[in-house]
């Protein structure tokens, strides 16, 4: 960068602070969105440490008495085995089924693929409530309902054409002349999806394992539609104490929910090591940085 | 048979499709099916012949109301959510420090999910929350106003799951955007308002809409932050309210049914609606790469 | 190595969605032999080498290989090796492990596939990026490690599809220098697909020239270069000059055409008599300055090294391409004389 170069960039950036309305009220906004977050998240969290919070700007006294409380009342730990074990179970077996057809519809042309595309999309387009309480009268017939089985199947629906569209652009980078490259060099089919797909898949496989994992932690309504009361998430046990407020302390109920904020967050802090904030709700693919 | 085989893999068709068998069997079994089969249930109501469970709901104003109800809460939101993104994300489309900070912040309430935003939004707007307090102290308003357990609790919980959703999928659809088109029309001598609504806009217009309907899926399946930030027996028993009602306290699975087909019907309709106005704008390559 | 006396094509037809990319491709290639399938993008030459490949199955026709049918065989058991374009290197692998690859696909004891894949990567002179992944290559090295993934398997057949189009003027020509060496000490037979004649006639010892999916015409070099087999050929082949004329007499010896203000003489390329419409095609570097020939004025003039390319215009509207060593201005007005050896006569 020249010497002239720098103060004329200086004198606009210091243009656009004094003299646009439209960016005073952009920032604005923005600023008073995350005021409000904040508040949202910071009120939980002090409710969650107080002791005896009424009419005043901050509790009384300070305790974590909360904690351990909502830990036995609420036997948190088996919640959140559940809920480990459900997101895995969801995140291992969407993937495996996912991403083979994934492949399928980012590569080939075949009679009916529009149908087939449509299909895979419609679980995302639909409120799940919508295909949710049919989806739990069936598993009721069959008996799969309230119990873990019943909420893995419930939660796959959405997460099988997640994967599919998260993967689509990652194969789409993956050139086509690689596979026949392999398959000239004498692979096999399983030998070019295992040596040479797979290396190249993994980025996206992670990212569509992670962003998975996340939707499927804070999936509400098919959980909640097919869970017992041994199979609930976190998020489903969080809803049964809200809702039965009165009878708990407002401040465990508190505790409980920062529990699934601090479990949520870990899980971002991790997702966004491999993924972009914009994968997060939709596959579009960044500018390169 | 070789000639059968030849002519099915001319048309793409072989064994590598086998590949999608998994997948489309789950999406067969666990969503086709079950709606399907709720489809048909709704149409085997206890009484009232095969219409009757339709018929239930669409003769008492307490349920149909309640499509009424969705719809004022969840096309406001995704409106407002959307036409504040656009401005935003086209000051903050270009690259600058504390982008990347900015779009994770914005990821954190779409994480939250809806049952925490509730509880944060009854803490922080009841009326000793720490908005009302604020509003008291600064000599705005006398006495608390009243922001949970109605309408406004539930917009609100709206905005804040929605609105990130919004921004950052309208920000990428802003980035995929050639910005040497924008600089080609300045050469031409466009200032930025006519930059913005002759090239920007209309090259935006398609991920709008699809913004705008994703959005729309979100806050019109809107039910946990209905019932705990909400009124659910009134101003905000949205159709969730009514359809899981039906199915859990009165356990009439035809109208739980026939309402998720009401509700399913309605949504696809809106969206329809939305990508219909869509197909009447240019679609096509925005010049970026990717 | 596998090796064959030769490789025979019959009837190889590709049809996509009903139209034929390539129609009835029968062709014999000899052991050693390097064949170029020559022709302008969409002409059926990437189809033909896919469908040899076997990434492409066949509508109709066979390919035997000595006795053996191949076409029903996946691409893995033809035991054919293929240069891609794009050249298709594993992006995670380094050097070595790309060459190595199809070694250990075979199952090939280590040591052998260690002491295979040193030597294909010193053929091609790659032995301080041995350990370096392909993103770390500049493209004319990434090209020589393609080309060493495929002959490391000392295939039966090499496939390269466009190999050098990626490649920049000087690179692209000590390449095809690079690929002929290749060719003459390793012996392999080789199938060529490119669309730059110039590229195809320097490198190949017969040539297969495709248009809309049929064969035009197969020959050495020089039988495509002096004697075209059609018009389409001649035009591919660097006949700029296609004129439009009618035949005034035709003999054994010569055909007199005239047509445009202009009477040229040539050889007849198929049957004419005279009163039939023809196309009679020249090369720029065919017709010269000269006293006594068609009267035209320059309108460009291009510099091109050693010559200059003139376009000039006859007084009926007509264009000429032709060279010439002087450079005339535009608005010159001048005489051009054709070669009667070098003018080719071709009916419609």
């Amino acid at each position: 960068m020249t010497a002239i170069a720098v103060p004329a960039q200086e004198t606009r950036r210091r243009f656009r602070i004094a003299a646009s309305p439209g960016a005073w009220l952009v920032w604005g906004s923005v600023t008073f969105f995350f005021l409000m977050l904040a508040g949202i998240i910071g009120s939980v969290v002090v409710s969650s440490f107080g002791r005896r919070w009424f009419d005043t700007w901050l509790p009384e006294s300070w305790t974590t008495q909360w904690y351990g409380q909502a830990w036995h009342e609420f036997t948190l730990l088996d919640v959140l085995i559940v809920t480990v074990e459900v997101s895995l179970l969801v995140v291992g077996i969407s993937v495996l089924v996912g991403v083979p057809a994934s492949y399928v519809l980012a590569r080939r042309t075949f009679p009916g693929r529009r149908v087939v595309y449509l299909l895979f999309l419609l679980p995302i387009l639909m409120p799940p409530i919508t295909y949710g309480i049919p989806l739990a009268t069936v598993l009721y017939k069959y008996g799969l309902a309230g119990h873990m089985a019943g909420v893995v199947l419930a939660n796959l629906v959405p997460s099988i054409p997640f994967v599919i569209l998260t993967m689509t652009p990652f194969i789409e980078q993956v050139d086509p002349a690689i596979e026949r490259a392999a398959r000239m060099c004498g692979a096999r089919t399983w030998q070019v999806f295992l040596r040479i797909l797979a290396p190249l898949l993994v980025p996206g496989i992670l990212a569509a394992s992670i962003l998975v994992l996340v939707r499927t932690v804070g999936m509400f309504e098919l959980t909640f539609l097919t869970a017992g009361p041994e199979s609930q998430t976190l998020v489903v046990a969080l809803y049964y104490t809200m809702s039965a407020a009165g009878i708990r302390a407002q401040q465990s109920v508190d505790a409980m929910a920062v529990i699934y904020t601090s479990m949520m967050l870990v899980l971002l802090v991790i997702a966004l090591r491999f993924v972009n904030p914009t994968q997060l709700v939709a596959r579009v693919k960044e500018e390169p940085q | 048979m070789t000639a059968l085989r030849h002519r099915l893999a001319e048309r793409g068709v072989d064994r590598q499709l086998l590949l999608l068998v998994p997948g489309l069997l789950c999406v067969l079994t666990l969503f086709v099916y079950p709606f399907a089969y709720g489809v048909g249930l709704s149409f085997q109501p206890t009484h009232g012949g095969v219409l009757g469970a339709y018929k239930d709901f669409f003769t008492d104003a307490y349920q149909r109301d309640t499509i009424g109800t969705t719809l004022q809460l969840s096309l406001p939101a995704a409106f407002l959510n959307v036409a504040a993104s656009v401005p935003i994300a086209y000051r903050m489309r270009g690259r600058f420090r504390g982008k990347r900070l900015l779009t994770t912040l914005l990821v954190v309430p779409i994480t939250l999910g809806t049952v925490l935003t509730a509880e944060g939004l009854l803490n922080f707007l009841g009326p000793t929350g720490w908005l009302n307090r604020t509003l008291m102290s600064a000599g705005i308003i006398d006495a608390p106003v009243r922001l949970t357990n109605n309408y406004w609790g539930v917009f609100f919980s709206l905005v804040i799951t929605g609105f990130p959703f919004a921004f950052l999928l309208i920000l990428s659809y802003l980035s995929g955007i050639d910005p040497t088109l924008e600089r080609a029309a300045a050469t031409l001598g466009a200032g930025w308002w006519p930059r913005f609504h002759r090239i920007t806009l209309p090259l935006l217009a398609p991920g709008l809409a699809t913004t705008f309907c994703l959005t729309f899926v979100l806050a019109f399946s809107v039910f946990p932050s209905a019932i705990l930030v909400g009124d659910p027996a009134g101003t905000t028993r949205v159709i969730s309210i009514a359809a899981y009602h039906a199915a859990y306290e009165s356990y009439d699975y035809p109208l739980a049914s026939a309402i998720a087909v009401v509700m399913g019907v309605v949504e696809l309709a809106v969206v329809a609606a939305v990508l219909g106005v869509r197909s009447l704008f240019y679609t096509g390559s925005t010049g970026g790469k990717g | 190595m596998t090796t064959f006396e030769k490789l025979r094509l019959d009837g190889v037809t590709r049809r996509f969605g009903g139209k034929d990319a390539l129609s009835g491709l029968s062709l014999e290639i000899r052991k050693g032999e390097f064949i170029a399938l020559l022709g302008p993008s969409g002409c059926g030459k990437s189809t033909a080498l896919n469908c040899l490949a076997g990434l492409l199955p066949l509508s109709e026709g066979s390919i035997w290989q000595d006795d053996k049918r191949l076409d029903t065989l996946p691409p893995e058991r033809r035991g054919f090796g293929m240069v891609f374009q794009s050249y298709a290197l594993f992006p995670h692998l380094s050097v070595r492990k790309n060459v190595a690859f199809g070694l250990q696909m075979r199952r090939l004891p280590r040591t052998e596939v260690r002491r295979r894949t040193d030597e294909a990567i010193r053929l091609v002179r790659l032995e301080e990026h041995a350990t370096k992944l392909p993103g770390q290559l500049s493209g004319g090295q990434q090209q020589r490690v393609a080309i060493a993934r495929a002959v490391v398997l000392e295939p039966s057949l090499v496939l390269m599809d466009e190999p050098l189009s990626n490649l920049d003027a000087k690179l692209r020509l000590e390449m095809r220098t690079e690929i002929r060496r290749l060719h003459q000490s390793l012996g392999l037979t080789t199938v060529y697909v490119t669309h730059d004649q110039e590229e195809a006639l320097s490198m190949a010892d017969r040539l297969v020239v495709l248009r809309d999916g049929r064969v035009q015409q197969v020959g050495a070099p020089e039988e495509l270069h002096t004697r075209p087999a059609n018009r389409h050929v001649a035009d591919f082949m660097g006949y700029r000059n296609l004129l439009p004329m009618r035949v005034v007499s035709a003999s054994p010896a010569f055909v007199e055409v005239e047509g445009g203000g202009m009477t040229l003489r040539g050889t007849a390329i198929g049957e004419l008599t005279a009163g039939d419409e023809a196309m009679a095609g020249v090369r720029p570097e065919d017709l010269r300055l000269g006293e006594g020939g068609v009267p035209a004025t320059v309108e460009v003039v291009e510099y091109q090294g050693r010559e200059l390319a003139v376009e000039a215009r006859t007084e009926q509207g007509t264009m000429l391409h032709l060279r010439a060593a002087e450079r005339p201005s535009p608005g010159d007005k001048i005489s051009v004389v054709a070669d009667p050896a070098r003018v080719l006569v071709f009916p419609l």
